[in-house]
């Protein structure tokens, strides 16, 4: 079946349907990762945005029952240049095209996609539409009518809608009246789902620490209530300008316990000591982001995954610079002077990408343990 | 860092004469090396035996030697030019035990030269099978069993181990000279002779062969600051038991998910950060196709073929950075030679497929030994760049100018079925042809991966291929009967749209046959008709090739030096 994407600007693209058929509108961005297009499908940072990735061939290891990010594909619509209808993986268990069909979510294939990536990386990522059914002119039509990307509030709408916890022995959420354990917290994490990936509360749980997950409309007394040990602010999706009731949660929670942040958690602990975010030409989307440590002088290979950036400039209240990024010069990670509360704009969890910068779980149990001195 | 203000002067040693696992990728990393050092104001002196070689034109270094690699001859010019340090690891297998050499004969000290870049001590930890296997085990990864043997009096282990098929592999030799599988206690025997006598050290290892097991390198770098990266990674088309340079592969891997790919790349960046190599180097690992359970093999402590070929996969001039490396200076202070605006410090994106084909000398060498195993054979290989992997190949197979156009060669139709069984269950150069007939014979891809354990995704591409082959001999007489009367067509009448609207199938299928690779001769020739002529029926059809870029990062900056591949897609660059 024939499909079109077309651009905001009326840039057009001619491919075939991929997945489910129908239409969908959302912001167009690129990743350049060549592996992880099952991560990139669950992650919830990807709402409200049509996926595009660079490495043409996707789908060869098809989708498998655990490379889950959350519990649905997140992506509005996705967009590849070639995608394997025979896979090859002794995970795998359905084809990329049978696993969209199923959750029902619209791409396309056979379009150029690196003509793509170049438009976006020249024009800046704009709305877009993937149709199965319309023309490009009634595509075009339905874009200016659709709301831009940052305007809607996706934090909303991927966050948990009921708390819930990750035990130490966890492979999925589990609810929260079921109190039974095995094994014994060494930490008990609060986390505040701006749109969490799994592979955070793997990662935790890898460390010994159990995790209750908060919506993000949680208030700070909610979040409290359990008496956690740390606090954990979750990646996310949207323009974090509009997360106000957010950054009042969080200014409600800074003193109180140990913060780590990651990505949206990031952004908002630089709105929470005073600064803003400015929104990146194309964002950062990819397994090869290089990350300077301002501590130690050491560079790492990042997953990244973020469309907005903190603005050094307005930090204050003890919180500085950690990190930047090597290709542009982007704030990367944040930490204060005395309290211990950190964070980074990339992804310690991987899940797709390396998982060189895993040591910050670690450093974050290591400044729990300073805390609470065991 | 920046680079070592006490480095004035360095010697390089290349690599001496061309030979089978030690071919011109030698001369183009030396050549690179020469113009990176010299950009940061270093004096070169060369010394390479073989003047048919870039490296050793007057423009490259500052002085040239071209005298025999040998430790006397290093001597002598070290005591005449009193460099300030050596680099070793540019030179393939032959200028590192050259240096190795050198620096045993306690040279460096009495001239007091610096080995520079990877130390003497790494070098050995990853030659050494033993003290590699003992750092291995250190660190947690694992490697398969394995004996040393200095005397075939030693072979009792292995054989009460009751491990078969088992795999013999000489030490310090190129390109797996003397090595060999042994599937019996008679072959053991054999092999080991064989290799006790070429390796440098009268030593082999013997260890667990890892039959249908994935073979995938990466190559990876560290600089002095403990960065590490990796610059690409490749999987190879045949299964262990052939040697890499005898493999065909492909860049990035295919069959991977991103799990089992950065479970590799963790494993091979603890590798090179516990060897302390400064530099580049090549770590070659084996996958199960049916499990997480993973061997490490070897490690090249150098630049190596492997390098070469990923250097022009990915745009990343490895032999460059590990120069500068070599002086001192970090990945983050050195520029992409490729954007001018990212730097050295990153993992280049593809958004295409590379694929590599040995080139076996069989054609010169009638009644040659065509199987290949773990001793190379090739004498050279050829690479190809498109959006596919089918583009790809047959790009590849026309670039080995064997007279071979596509996925039938001149042997392959002859031969019985079960002759064809036997040739791909054994590897040999002709396997790939092999592969394509049995598909012509309406062979299974189960049946030929239970043959010759080949992924399944590869050998569907090659069953796409013969698929679209099949349908385009079908339309053969219509492809004809359209070149026709496109040829006689009176003052565009019928015009070409009305042609393309007629025979808007056809069309169809020869976008799809140039979009896959297939040769104009190829289709010309199942059409019947000249090639020049179908090639004016496919230019007046609008099908033509567009060029892309190889810029490193999958068009995410914009880039200053890049190269192109054609490819059938949309967009021309």
């Amino acid at each position: 079946m024939r499909a079109f994407l077309v651009l905001e600007d009326g840039t057009t693209f001619e491919g075939k349907s991929l997945g489910a058929s129908g239409c969908t509108i959302g912001e167009v961005v690129f990743n350049t990762g060549m592996t992880g297009y099952q991560e990139i499908l669950t992650d919830p940072s990807y709402a409200g945005q049509i996926v595009t990735l660079t490495y043409p061939l996707i789908g060869n290891y098809g989708i498998n029952p655990e490379d889950f990010e959350s519990g649905q594909v997140q992506v509005e619509g996705f967009v590849v240049r070639e995608a394997a209808d025979s896979p090859s993986n002794w995970r795998s268990d359905r084809t990329l095209d049978a696993f969209l069909k199923e959750r029902g979510i619209v791409g396309i294939q056979g379009i150029d996609t690196r003509a793509l990536t170049r438009a976006l990386r020249v024009r800046g990522v704009m709305m877009g539409a993937v149709s199965t059914e319309d023309t490009p002119e009634s595509l075009l039509l339905r874009i200016k009518n659709a709301p831009n990307y940052a305007a809607a509030d996706l934090a909303k709408k991927v966050t948990t809608p009921q708390p819930y916890r990750w035990r130490v022995e966890d492979t999925h959420p589990t609810p929260m009246e079921e109190t039974a354990r095995n094994v014994e917290p060494r930490y008990r994490i609060a986390l505040l789902d701006f749109g969490v990936k799994y592979n955070i509360l793997r990662s935790l749980a890898g460390y010994g620490c159990e995790t209750t997950v908060y919506p993000c409309t949680a208030t700070p007394e909610e979040v409290l209530r359990e008496n956690p040990d740390g606090i954990f602010l979750s990646p996310g999706p949207g323009d974090p300008e509009q997360y106000d009731y957010i950054v009042r949660t969080v200014r409600g929670l800074i003193g109180k316990k140990p913060i780590m942040g990651v990505c949206m958690g990031n952004q908002i602990l630089g709105y929470a000591f005073g600064s803003k975010t400015f929104k990146l030409k194309f964002g950062h989307r990819g397994s090869n982001h290089p990350v300077k440590d301002l501590n130690t002088g050491r560079v790492y290979i990042t997953s990244q995954n973020h469309g907005y950036a903190v603005d050094p400039d307005g930090l204050k209240d003890g919180m500085e610079v950690a990190h930047l990024n090597l290709n542009d010069g982007t704030v990367e990670g944040l930490k204060h002077k005395e309290l211990p509360i950190f964070s980074i704009q990339y992804h310690p969890e991987a899940s797709p990408g390396p998982t060189d910068s895993a040591y910050f779980f670690q450093q974050y149990i290591e400044m729990l343990d300073r805390v609470y001195v065991k | 860092m920046p680079k070592d203000p006490r480095i004035k002067k360095v010697l390089l040693i290349g690599s001496g004469p061309i030979i089978i696992g030690q071919a011109a990728e030698f001369d183009y990393a030396g050549a690179q090396a020469c113009q990176s050092l010299r950009e940061e104001g270093i004096e070169v002196v060369l010394i390479n035996s073989n003047p048919a070689t870039i490296m050793t034109d007057l423009e490259m270094a500052d002085r040239v030697y071209v005298e025999p690699l040998s430790v006397e001859f290093v001597e002598r010019i070290i005591a005449r030019e009193r460099p300030d340090g050596l680099v070793a690891t540019l030179g393939g297998q032959t200028g590192l035990n050259l240096a190795t050499q050198v620096a045993e004969a306690g040279i460096l000290e009495r001239y007091n030269v610096r080995l520079l870049g990877t130390p003497l001590r790494a070098i050995r930890q990853a030659e050494d099978r033993e003290e590699f296997r003992n750092l291995m085990r250190a660190i947690g990864e694992p490697v398969p069993e394995s004996w040393i043997i200095t005397d075939e009096s030693q072979l009792g282990d292995p054989i009460a181990s009751q491990i078969w098929p088992l795999i013999v592999r000489p030490a310090y030799t190129l390109g797996g000279t003397g090595g060999g599988i042994a599937y019996n206690v008679d072959e053991l025997y054999a092999i080991t002779k064989r290799g006790l006598a070429l390796s440098m050290r009268h030593q082999v290892m013997i260890e667990r062969y890892l039959s249908g097991w994935k073979e995938v390198e990466y190559e990876v770098m560290r600089d002095a600051n403990d960065t590490a990266i990796t610059v690409c990674n490749m999987e190879n088309f045949d299964p262990m038991g052939v040697h890499t340079g005898d493999s065909i592969v492909v860049a990035p891997s295919q069959t991977l998910s991103d799990k089992e790919y950065q479970m590799l790349r963790t494993a091979s960046l603890k590798i090179i950060r516990s060897l302390g190599i400064e530099g580049g180097c090549n770590v070659q690992l084996s996958l199960d196709p049916n499990s997480f359970a993973y061997f490490v093999i070897e490690v090249n402590p150098r630049v190596s073929r492997s390098s070469a070929l990923a250097s022009k996969a990915t745009g990343y001039t490895i032999a460059r950075v590990s120069a500068k490396i070599a002086i001192g200076m970090h990945l983050d202070e050195i520029q992409n030679a490729v954007t001018r605006k990212t730097l050295a410090c990153f993992e280049p994106a593809l958004d295409y497929c590379v694929l590599k084909i040995p080139r076996w000398p069989f054609d010169k060498f009638v009644g040659a030994d065509r199987t290949i195993t773990t001793q190379m054979k090739a004498t050279g290989e050829v690479m190809s760049i498109d959006r596919a992997f089918e583009p790809a190949l047959m790009k590849a197979i026309r670039s080995l100018e064997v007279g071979v156009y596509g996925l039938a060669n001149k042997t392959a139709h002859r031969l019985s079925d079960v002759e064809l069984e036997d040739a791909i269950r054994i590897p040999n150069d002709e396997r790939l042809w092999a592969i394509a007939e049995a598909f012509r014979r309406g062979m299974m891809v189960e049946e030929i991966n239970a043959l010759s354990n080949i992924d399944p995704w590869f050998l569907r591409k090659i069953q796409g291929l013969v698929k679209l082959e099949t349908r385009l001999k079908l339309s053969g007489s219509t492809i004809a009967q359209l070149a026709d009367k496109l040829e006689n067509a009176e003052e565009n009448t019928p015009s070409i749209e009305t042609l393309e609207q007629e025979y808007s199938r056809v069309v169809a299928l020869l976008r799809e046959a140039k979009r896959a690779g297939f040769a104009d001769r190829t289709i010309a020739e199942f059409a019947g008709v000249p090639e020049m002529r179908f090639r004016r029926l496919r230019k007046a059809l609008g099908i033509i090739p567009v060029y892309k870029m190889v810029d490193t990062c999958a068009a995410e900056f914009e880039a200053a030096t890049p190269y192109y591949y054609s490819c059938y897609d949309k967009e021309d660059e």
